[in-house]
């Protein structure tokens, strides 16, 4: 229905797809009708500028905020809406939980849990959400630790990290719920310039593993274009442009786009 | 070792000890003096006032601990989503903080047994149930403000983590807000323990109460309220120290 628009669907069913959707906080619209698919294993970063609703569009589906309208989609369930009797209903807390479990997420202030360790920070949820078996999720933690660098590290509290280890325990701890989609939200906006580099490659590693889709908001141009199969460019509730990064970057054809990333870019 | 407690929950568990330690210290001072009194006035009051040592420690004990279930029950519930429990327990708490103390304790005592209610509460209940509730809806406060005190980060990862709220609530809510619960409870212990002379006018024989009796009986006014006021700050201390002990150690929170 939006091949146009959307380079990837057609190609496989989409794990996420967004239909219609509108979140306004007040007077304030951040998303206007937003028609937007993420497909099986795709790596979309979302671009904008500051204030453009980009990172509702995750905090949404996270179901971190509820949508005012439309619908959508996660692995074909509808996310916040139930099917009874052929109807779409509001979806109770049940309903989320099972739909949400195929999503993860990388919050820009790291959000770790201060009063345990890195290690526990990992396997508390694998142990205490999926019922895995103890000794199970913490090897799995300390491979996954050790997958992030950070083996050494995983007696410690989040108190006694850098931000780049603090976040690197963070993907370490989404990882451990083995999502399908992960969501990164500005992950190196809150870090000091020197520590943004050791974050990147821990999620450049990830997207060249390739099996689990991953949707970006990030302010990192560089890493955008390297990682990214999509990006798209969002400003004021609405998708402006999108396209292969050799495209978007190369080649933008809106006047907003070219706007937007010359500004950036001269920075 | 790491698997089980954080550092943060041993270090509270260590201070609860503390504290308890220094109240049965006491105690044992306390009887200690009962069984042999020196002779010297005043302190051949002692054994008198004394008698109602265990009264008032068993007062603040059972008080501290109903007090301490309530607050953590109500405050829970007046950060809940729901509307009717919000306004259930936002009600329990202004009227507990809203009147008079010795008048909820009356009110126990005396307009419980009478009709419609017909519940007899001995002077003890009564008074374990007025001291508990009222300083429970204190308590629930300080609960409230601790949880609400959770940056919204915290809920949001565990939201992403996919938890439960009952998940989230024993997880990642309680043991970061105990923290902040700590201390100001320690305050209201005291608060409590000060309190539980009101129970001498529902005739408990706490140690208030003896020394009204020795008032009538012997006199001396001036030794017997030095020596009581002596007493409460000698049970009281201790619990400030172990409160400021607890305070120290509190720094990982922040």
């Amino acid at each position: 229905m939006q091949t146009n628009e959307n380079p990837t669907a057609g190609t496989a069913d989409p794990i996420v797809r967004f239909e219609n959707v509108t979140k306004a906080f007040g007077e304030l619209v951040v998303l206007r009708e937003l028609d937007f698919s993420v497909a099986p294993a795709e790596k979309v970063t979302i671009i904008g500028p500051s204030g453009s609703g980009k990172t509702t569009i995750l905090r949404v589906l996270m179901t971190l905020e509820k949508p005012n309208a439309g619908y959508i989609y996660v692995e074909g369930e509808p996310l916040w809406h139930k099917r009874k009797n052929g109807k779409l209903m509001d979806a109770d807390e049940g309903h989320l939980r099972k739909v949400r479990g195929s999503i993860g997420m990388v919050f820009q202030h790291f959000n770790l849990f201060p009063h345990m360790t890195a290690l526990r920070n990992v396997y508390e949820a694998p142990v205490h959400v999926l019922g895995m078996n103890k000794e199970q999720a913490i090897a799995r933690a300390e491979d996954l630790l050790g997958k992030v660098g950070l083996a050494d590290k995983k007696e410690h509290f989040p108190s006694q990290l850098s931000g780049g280890q603090k976040q690197r325990v963070a993907i370490a701890r989404a990882l451990a719920m083995r999502p399908k989609v992960m969501l990164f939200d500005e992950v190196t906006s809150a870090l000091d310039p020197e520590l943004v580099g050791e974050v990147l490659s821990v999620i450049r590693e990830l997207a060249l593993e390739g099996e689990m889709a991953m949707l970006l908001v990030t302010h990192e141009m560089g890493f955008a274009r390297e990682v990214s199969d999509r990006v798209v460019f969002f400003d004021n509730g609405r998708i402006v442009e999108q396209g292969p990064p050799e495209q978007l970057f190369g080649d933008p054809q809106n006047p907003r786009t070219k706007s937007f990333l010359g500004a950036t870019l001269r920075h | 070792m790491v698997a089980r407690f954080s550092v943060g929950s041993e270090r509270i568990k260590n201070g609860i000890f503390f504290v308890i330690a220094i109240l049965i210290v006491g105690t044992a001072f306390g009887v200690q003096m009962l069984a042999e009194p020196p002779e010297l006035p005043p302190f051949d009051l002692l054994p008198s006032l004394l008698r109602g040592l265990s009264t008032t420690i068993s007062l603040t004990f059972w008080g501290a601990i109903l007090a301490f279930v309530v607050a953590l029950i109500t405050g829970i519930l007046r950060s809940s989503q729901s509307v009717v429990l919000r306004s259930i327990s936002g009600i329990y708490v202004e009227i507990f903080r809203g009147t008079s103390i010795l008048v909820q304790l009356f009110w126990i005592y005396f307009v419980l047994p009478l009709d419609p209610f017909n519940i007899s509460l001995s002077a003890f209940q009564a008074g374990v149930l007025a001291l508990g509730l009222n300083v429970g809806a204190y308590g629930a406060e300080v609960v409230r403000g601790a949880i609400q005190a959770i940056p919204r980060g915290q809920i949001e990862a565990s939201i992403a983590l996919n938890m439960s709220r009952g998940l989230m609530l024993r997880r990642v809510i309680l043991p970061q807000a105990i923290v902040r619960i700590l201390p100001p409870f320690g305050n209201l212990l005291i608060e409590l323990l000060k309190a539980t002379s009101l129970a001498s006018l529902i005739t408990l024989s706490d140690v208030t109460f003896q020394a009204l009796t020795l008032r009538q009986t012997v006199g001396r006014i001036t030794e017997i309220f030095t020596l009581l006021l002596f007493i409460y700050f000698l049970i009281a201390y201790p619990l400030t120290l172990g409160v400021r002990w607890l305070e120290k150690r509190r720094q990982w929170a922040t």
